[in-house]
């Protein structure tokens, strides 16, 4: 009972089909409080269809998602956000026409109470929420360093730290499950650093449960405690760093089949 | 917080002395402008309720709709079967009697603001209606869905007679629509609709311009979002129509053709696409440059060469300068310039004078400067 209650994800027998294609096949995973998992495969492996069935934008064929014991399978995504699972995409997905500091606060507008028309008019009810909003999302991009960029398109922004604040964007949605789709994509190794310290930090700075895709092996190797391996769709291994690296099934899956 | 307090007022205090100086100039013009300069300063305020609402949809929200003729056609023919005089209803409908309840009743004068909110409300209720099927399309798809609903709108006023009087249309719609009902309405609007794009809602619609499938993933409701967006526009859209007929004191379907919605683009394309102000100022100078050009449009003799006026010359004008624009200002003349209170005290002369004026606000001023510099 102790150990169910600390489940996070569960993604129960997940199949889905893009017409004759089956992108994941049976896929089955439980992610627990705190954890920091990696999911791993060759490319096409289905490892984003994964994430885009957790977050809602698919819906799988057969199959369950559930969420800290609630049933979210084929909600909509803005409603699973809101229950509190945030994601960041594989090709950076900002705002680029709204500053740094409006990134954040689009994330913030779901948790708002005022009314539409007390937005319209400006009331001094919709006043105080927006101040008090604007100073939490302050307050966020200080804690990732990015408030002295706050007056920058977000578009503007050097790739690094697009990365950054695409995290940021999605802290400030007030998750517990953060799923990270190739976060390191594209960095040198000394940014790539960088932010293995910080996915540490905020996993442990905002009370994060983690939930990654990664092509860079030294970040994955480097972070995760658990990882997942899924290739044409099918789970085929999991363990932590050490014993992936040493799977046969794994190495066949990236360096293909030796011929015998 | 202090600082941001004195801030708020301050953009309270401007804003009022702002419309008071507008509405006592338009008293000013009331009183001494003949009927020409009146008449082309309404259309354009009326333009900037039209075009204001407009952008909420196109260029903040990043829909394509190609329907506020639709809208508009809506608030006009509401607002004038509510306005128009029993006795002129009688006179008007001489094929096919006005169908009941509006055959028995008409607003009195006072109630002309409650007419033009009844107008503004169908249009809203008329932008439900196509949100919800329209919405899960975008792009092209959402334009061609909602032009069609514009043309739908035209084919139900040239047809149910009973209701819209058909392609006669109705005349004799008393001119309710003075300077100052014109001017205030394009004030609400924009007051409303920079007020919404600046705040978490406008984010959210902006959001949803940049990237739909991250705004929903970061809990933006889309479908509601979208649907705000479009009422909104739909209610200024209407009541613009409404305003229109009361201006010209006549209706029918021709006023509310697709040629209005081109005109409402090219304001809107023009003066920066998400640019409230770029709007306001184009949808008011369109009106201003449409009468100036009548002069392309009459016979012109240069020397030994006649030129026969050519109705239609002006378009051709505006074409061409949408053209130029297009080439060499691709985001419009404002892009997404917004002018605001913070922008105008921040030019360094207006600052300067401002601080002079009031020695004993300097630190309060510097302090409040720097603070909306970085914060």
């Amino acid at each position: 009972m102790e150990t169910r209650d600390k489940v996070v994800l569960t993604l129960d027998h997940i199949t889905i089909k893009f017409g004759g294609l089956v992108a994941v096949n049976d896929f089955c995973l439980e992610v627990t409080k705190g954890e920091l998992v990696g999911l791993i495969g060759p490319n096409g492996a289905g490892k984003t269809t994964v994430f885009n069935i957790v977050t809602g934008q698919y819906e799988p064929t057969s199959g369950r998602v559930t969420f800290e014991g609630k049933d979210i399978t084929g909600w909509r995504p803005d409603l699973i956000a809101e229950a509190g699972i945030a994601r960041t995409f594989q090709n950076v997905r900002l705002f680029t026409g709204m500053t740094v500091l409006d990134n954040v606060l689009v994330s913030q507008h779901l948790r708002l109470k005022s009314s539409f028309l007390s937005a319209a008019f400006n009331l001094p009810s919709y006043v105080v929420e927006e101040s008090a909003s604007r100073a939490k999302a302050m307050e966020l991009l200080e804690r990732v360093g990015l408030a002295d960029l706050a007056k920058e398109q977000a578009g503007s922004l050097p790739y690094g730290q697009q990365r950054r604040l695409e995290i940021a964007r999605a802290l400030a949605t007030n998750p517990r499950l953060l799923l990270l789709d190739e976060p390191a994509a594209g960095m040198n190794p000394e940014e790539t650093t960088r932010l293995m310290n910080f996915i540490r930090r905020i996993r442990d700075e905002f009370d994060l449960t983690i939930f990654l895709i990664e092509h860079d092996m030294r970040l994955v190797m480097g972070i995760c405690e658990r990882i997942r391996v899924i290739d044409y769709g099918v789970s085929i291994a999991e363990g932590t760093p050490q014993e992936i690296q040493s799977n046969p099934k794994v190495i066949a899956a990236y360096l293909g089949e030796g011929e015998d | 917080m202090k600082e941001r307090r004195l801030r708020i007022v301050l953009h309270i205090v401007l804003t009022a002395g702002f419309i008071g100086v507008l509405f006592l100039a338009l008293w000013w013009a009331n009183t001494h402008l003949g009927q020409f300069p009146l008449r082309v300063m309404r259309t354009g305020a009326v333009y900037i309720v039209a075009a204001v609402a407009y952008n909420l949809v196109n260029g903040i929200t990043g829909q394509f709709s190609l329907g506020p003729n639709g809208f508009m056609a809506l608030g006009g023919y509401t607002v004038a079967l509510l306005m128009l005089p029993l006795p002129q209803k009688q006179f008007v409908w001489f094929l096919q009697p006005l169908m009941w309840p509006f055959n028995s009743f008409s607003f009195p004068w006072y109630l002309f603001g409650v007419a033009l909110v009844l107008g503004g409300l169908v249009g809203a209720l008329g932008a439900v209606l196509v949100g919800i099927p329209s919405f899960r399309l975008r792009g092209d798809y959402l334009a061609i869905a909602t032009f069609g609903f514009g043309e739908i709108i035209f084919v139900l006023a040239n047809n149910l007679i009973p209701l819209t009087n058909g392609p006669l249309g109705m005349k004799g719609i008393p001119e309710y629509a003075s300077v100052y009902w014109c001017f205030g309405w394009a004030v609400v609007a924009t007051l409303v609709v920079s007020n919404l794009a600046k705040s978490s809602y406008g984010r959210a619609m902006k959001a949803i311009r940049d990237d739909e499938i991250a705004a929903e993933s970061m809990g933006v409701n889309v479908f509601r979002t979208k649907m705000l967006a479009f009422a909104t526009s739909g209610f200024f859209g209407a009541v613009a129509g409404g305003l229109l007929v009361t201006l010209i004191t006549t209706i029918s379907p021709t006023l509310f053709t697709f040629n209005m919605t081109f005109n409402l683009l090219i304001i809107i394309v023009l003066g920066g696409l998400g640019s409230i102000t770029g709007s306001v100022i184009t949808a008011f100078g369109f009106a201003v440059l449409s009468e100036l050009l009548r002069a392309v449009e009459a016979p012109i003799n240069i020397g030994p060469i006649h030129l026969p006026g050519v109705a239609g010359m002006r378009m051709v004008v505006f074409s061409v300068l949408l053209i130029l624009l297009m080439i060499f200002y691709r985001r419009g003349l404002f892009g997404q310039f917004e002018l605001s209170w913070d922008w105008v005290l921040s030019r360094p002369g207006v600052i300067r004078s401002w601080v002079q004026a009031k020695p004993g606000a300097t630190r309060g001023v510097r302090k409040w400067k720097r603070e909306t510099k970085s914060s």
